[in-house]
């Protein structure tokens, strides 16, 4: 599967489009987590817990929207975004979305 | 009076390690950012014909930053009577300037020549208190063509 932010891909020729294709988590901080994040709210800094966090969301979220192109025959996504929201307190959303098209 | 002293001890080492982190991160990213000047990184490619190239891939990078307790408390203060939040403002800069890089090492290590339609995704994840900024998550995106 070939993903890219491009309107298509280099070096092949879209031969079909199949439409949207997404995927997307909502995902919740954890306890354990949290502690050392209200640590690091008072010294400041990455907190690299979140950000394993959001990289697992976001790979979920990618996967998601793969399997989705995969079931359509696509081989590849195009102009793909991503888009977060806030869904709840604490909650968050993660949301990637392309388009599936057939390349050769 | 308690209270106010463990306040200002709060602020205090809030304030210290707040601007040492900073330091020390803004260090890091400028001896990156050097590194990595030499693959060429561009926020357009959509709506364009299609660059010469045999391979495509999308690259992401993420980083979760944390405010400290000095800047939070800066910013309680700045919302009374408005202005720019330069705290805030550095640690935004800090955030999207790391997870550029994160795509750009990444890219490197794959043998691109050249990253496209570099996107950026903000959002907060909320403190525990009214929803206030405790921290900033930061997604940068692109595609990288070799």
């Amino acid at each position: 599967m070939i993903l890219t932010t491009l309107e298509g891909v280099p070096g092949k020729e879209i031969l079909e489009h199949y439409g949207i294709v997404q995927g997307s988590t909502v995902r919740a901080k954890n306890v354990g987590r949290d502690i050392g994040a209200s640590f690091k709210n008072l010294v400041g800094g990455e907190l690299k817990g979140y950000t394993d966090l959001l990289n697992e969301a976001r790979q979920e979220a990618m996967d998601r929207m793969v399997l989705q192109a995969k079931q359509l025959n696509a081989n590849a996504i195009v102009n793909i975004r991503f888009s977060t929201s806030s869904v709840a307190q604490g909650a968050a959303e993660i949301f990637a979305y392309g388009t599936a098209v057939l390349v050769r | 009076m308690e209270e106010l002293i463990i306040f200002v001890v709060l602020l205090s080492v809030g304030y210290f390690f707040g601007v040492l982190a900073e330091k020390k991160h803004y260090k890091d990213i400028q001896k990156r950012e050097q590194e990595t000047l030499s693959l060429a990184i561009s926020s357009f490619g959509a709506k364009q014909p299609l660059p010469q190239a045999s391979d495509a891939q999308l690259f992401v990078g993420e980083v979760v930053i944390a405010s400290d307790y000095f800047k939070t408390f800066v910013m309680a203060l700045r919302n009374l009577w408005g202005g720019r939040v330069l705290s805030y403002e550095s640690l935004l800069d800090r955030g999207r300037r790391e997870a550029l890089l994160r795509v750009k090492e990444q890219a490197i290590a794959w043998g691109a020549t050249e990253v496209l339609n570099v996107r950026y995704e903000t959002s907060t994840i909320g403190g525990k208190k009214q929803g206030g900024v405790g921290a900033i998550e930061i997604i940068a995106y692109g595609t990288a063509i070799r």
